[in-house]
């Protein structure tokens, strides 16, 4: 196994132009601890982003920073934090659940469109990305985007490459829009709902005015013995305190919450947001994005066929982390048949690589979808060497 | 104006008009077909009315299905497809050309489905941009992204420039409030991206067309995001002596972890001019103007706004302003909202719409008022100033050739100078044709090769809105 680490981005395009003429295969690693996303790699060699570090522009007032991609993400949060900032979309942390070790970068965040639970509220990783430096599969240098968060000029390269894990090019810098920290965070936290109450709730708080910048729902049996229903406010103190007593006064029917302040809070929402609660067993994992009241649905339907599974909700119910035996497809089939009447799609997260290689890691497209992605890889990398097979087998 | 061409017309196509036109009228009922010269006239151009082409044909069809008939048609024949919403684009993206057929899709203007429990709206494409809103109003709720011509542009056009408007610094431009589309593609097959659920799977198409300038397909359904209202919402003037103090105040408030939901600036022109329109209330002894939005409840704005009131203070603010009712507040949008028309009312103007850092606002006003006045010209200035999006308006007499091109010129200086601080040429206005030979500015050859070639995977003969955003020269096929 070969493995290239370029220091600067002449080096990268060098490394790439070097392969495609014998059309050996790269795989893409940023800190490799999410390595196990996708179908598993076919390639020989690596190409890795650990040379290319360092945070390149970083401008508090415009809400802008930009780094290589190898900066570790840690770098970029704590950069960020000494001037009161952070990054909106709070980006899981996938060592949990794959047990690796290691440091999570800026790019791999980019490349995987990696979100969290304020996701829900104020949008993904595509959505701050707004520039993008990359080697496509001719070993060229492409740019998109740039470092103002409005910008229309063009096609919009930046969002088709996050997202794309690696199959499109090879990022070497990328630009977020960032976002003030609040000044405090409090958790409201409702006990002992079903399923489609907690939902339920969640998606009254989601549409009153008290904006939830997060809102999970975690059945019993996960952290703890009751069922958790959990809305997370982040704003100046005397806002919370006002919208918390709104909150808990319009859903009232739902019991009265409790008020979780500081490191509680904060522990259960890290893990909802890295789908902790399945860390360090042998079950498959998947990744359900639905419309928020049909999550209860999917979860009622998928046990029925699968009754070991195990779940819970982010994003109001439109994110359902599920977690089955790992024999088998995985729950294939009965998931993406419980998901064929509802809409939304299921895309495999954690899983053995022999389960990974044979079923659909990411949920099939249909017939024109399929040909048109097959374009598009095509159109960055006609050889084929960037994460062959990454995505969808053949492409 | 004549400074930007056209491909020439192909002879071949309008020598074949009549079978053409006997073609499409097969394929759609007799009165979404429109072929007279009278008829034809009024999608002769856009919003950039200094350039017209009459188009061969117009089309309005009603249904996806007569969409995807009339794309497939256009496709086996190689007719060229204009896609327009509204006509609104200020950047020519919807101004024909006399051998393509124009697609309106301003019959297909139904709201299919609201659902307010998951905060989605099902919508055809010919909806306009603030029936969305109406739609939803009663019950609190509304569709973020709000452009100046939100009246009459259609979701299907801001869904093709990817729009924004005042109130994006928070809740973001037109990809970021998009879920699904309903596509057809040039071969007449119709795609469904998206739904109503977050994060559509594979490559991000979404991603992708939105801002796609009509050149990927006709997208004739959408699902968009719905949000609640705040509470309450409360424009407030602030007064500046000068731009300098009014972009420091800016940073200022930014810096002290404040998003205001929306920050609009004004020059003296601006607030000139405007205020002889709209009789907002704005201060006239000053250099320049701030609208600052705040949301929430009563006691939650007074408390935003006295943080707010501080930092301008330091920053010496000598008028605040608060709207005491909804009327003052409804007015005080009124002056910004109508700015371009209210510019219209006293000479004729191009509008720019270039993004730079924020930080080199005040580099960027001198810069932009030195270019106009080198072409002895003037500009008024409004923009969204969280965001750096500009919006200088050069006026000049369009009856005058000469001050024409020079209107023109001082515009392409300005966007070149936005490149050049390390922005963009276009915010939210689209390249369309105005931005076109501009595009090598900004990208290089590599760049724009790449762009192109995602482009030729969804139209690989150059029939959609082909004269658009791409230079003419050195288009690569695939």
């Amino acid at each position: 196994m070969t493995i290239h680490t370029p220091t600067t981005e002449a080096q990268a395009c060098a490394v790439v132009k070097s392969v495609v003429d014998n059309r050996v295969p790269l795989t893409l690693r940023g800190g490799g601890t999410r390595a196990g996303l996708g179908r598993p790699s076919q390639a020989a060699s690596t190409l890795s982003s650990a040379g290319l570090t360092g945070i390149t522009l970083y401008e508090p007032a415009e809400m802008v920073i930009a780094a290589r991609a190898g900066t570790p993400l840690e770098t970029v949060q704590e950069a960020l934090a000494e001037r009161g900032q952070m990054l909106p979309f709070e980006p899981m942390d996938h060592r949990p659940l794959f047990g690796t070790d290691g440091t999570p970068t800026i790019g791999a965040v980019a490349a995987c469109n990696i979100s969290g639970p304020r996701r829900i509220n104020a949008g993904a990783a595509r959505d701050s990305l707004i520039g993008i430096r990359m080697v496509n599969g001719r070993g060229e240098m492409v740019k998109s985007g740039g470092r103002v968060m409005k910008n229309v000029t063009g096609l919009d390269l930046v969002k088709l490459v996050c997202g794309s894990h690696g199959t499109l090019g090879f990022l070497t810098e990328v630009t977020f829009r960032v976002l003030p920290k609040p000044a405090e965070i409090a958790t409201l936290q409702w006990r002992g709902l079903s399923d489609v109450e907690g939902v339920a709730l969640l998606s009254r708080a989601l549409g009153s005015p008290f904006e939830p910048m997060a809102a999970a729902h975690l059945p019993a049996g996960l952290a703890g013995g009751e069922a958790l229903t959990l809305l997370r406010l982040e704003n100046f103190p005397d806002s919370i305190e006002y919208r918390s007593g709104e909150l808990a006064l319009q859903l009232g029917e739902y019991g009265v919450p409790d008020k979780l302040e500081g490191e509680h809070g904060a522990t259960l929402w890290r893990h909802i947001r890295d789908a902790a609660f399945f860390a360090g067993t042998e079950e498959a994992v998947w990744r359900l994005s639905l419309k928020p009241t049909d999550g209860p649905k999917a979860a009622s339907a998928i046990a029925r066929m699968l009754p070991d599974a195990r779940w819970f909700y982010d994003w109001g119910g439109g994110l359902v982390w599920l977690a089955v035996p790992a024999d088998g497809d995985a729950g294939a089939a009965p998931i993406r048949a419980a998901l064929k009447p509802l809409g939304g799609y299921a895309t495999l997260v954690r899983a053995p690589d022999a389960v990974r290689a044979s079923v659909d890691v990411f949920q099939p497209l249909s017939e024109p979808l399929m040909r048109v992605t097959a374009g598009i890889k095509k159109s960055f990398d006609p050889a084929g060497i960037l994460e062959p097979g990454r995505m969808y087998a053949g492409v | 104006m004549s400074a930007i061409a056209f491909p020439a017309p192909d002879a071949g196509i309008l020598a074949r008009r009549d079978s053409i036109l006997a073609g499409l009228s097969r394929l759609v009922p007799p009165q979404a077909l429109i072929t007279s010269d009278d008829e034809r006239r009024p999608y002769e151009t856009d919003a950039l009315t200094a350039y017209r082409r009459l188009p061969l044909a117009v089309v309005l069809p009603s249904t996806t299905q007569e969409v995807a008939a009339v794309l497939r048609y256009c496709r086996d024949e190689g007719v060229p497809v204009i896609p327009r919403g509204s006509g609104t684009s200020l950047a020519g993206g919807a101004i024909p050309q006399e051998d393509a057929v124009v697609i309106g899709v301003s019959k297909m203007s139904r709201i299919l489905e609201i659902d307010y429990a998951n905060r989605v709206a099902r919508v055809q494409a010919g909806v306009t941009n603030l029936a969305v809103t109406g739609a939803v109003s009663a019950e609190g709720f509304f569709y973020a992204p709000d452009p100046s011509s939100q009246l009459a542009c259609s979701i299907g056009g801001n869904i093709g420039m990817n729009s924004g408007g005042a109130h994006c610094l928070k809740y973001g431009v037109t990809t970021n409030n998009v879920l699904g589309v309903t596509m057809v593609m040039l071969d007449g097959s119709v795609v469904e991206i998206g739904g109503s659920h977050l994060d559509a799977p594979g490559y991000d198409l979404l991603g992708l067309i939105n801002g796609s300038e009509g050149q990927l397909g006709i997208v004739t359904e959408a699902t968009v995001r719905i949000l609640r209202a705040a509470e309450g919402a409360r424009p407030v003037l602030f007064g500046f002596p000068t731009s300098e103090q009014a972009g420091a105040a800016v940073a200022a408030i930014i810096g002290a972890g404040i998003i205001p939901v929306a920050m609009e600036f004004m020059d003296k022109p601006a607030i000139e001019i405007c205020e002889a329109f709209a009789k907002a209330g704005y201060p006239m002894d000053c250099g320049a103007l701030l609208i600052i939005e705040v949301e929430g409840s009563d006691a939650e704005m007074d408390a935003q706004l006295a943080r707010i009131v501080a930092i301008a203070r330091e920053h010496g603010v000598t008028t605040v302003k608060e709207s005491k009712s909804a009327m003052e507040a409804a007015a005080i949008w009124k002056g910004r909202k109508s700015a371009f028309g209210a510019t219209g009312r006293i000479a004729d103007y191009i509008c720019m719409d270039g993004t730079i850092p924020t930080g080199q606002l005040p580099h960027v006003l001198r810069r932009m008022d030195e270019i106009v006045k080198g072409y002895g010209l003037r500009v008024a200035n409004v923009f969204h100033a969280g965001d750096g999006n500009l919006h200088p308006l050069i006026l000049y007499n369009c009856n005058d050739p000469v001050e024409a091109q020079k209107a023109e010129d001082a515009g392409m200086d300005i966007l070149k100078l936005c490149v050049e601080v390390g922005g963009c040429l276009t915010g939210e206005h689209g390249v369309g044709i105005e931005k076109r030979d501009l595009m090598t500015v900004q990208f290089n050859e590599a760049d724009l090769a790449q762009q192109m070639r995602v482009r030729a995977v969804f139209d690989r003969q150059w029939l959609l809105n082909p004269a658009k955003v791409f230079p003419l020269e050195g288009r690569v096929a695939a």
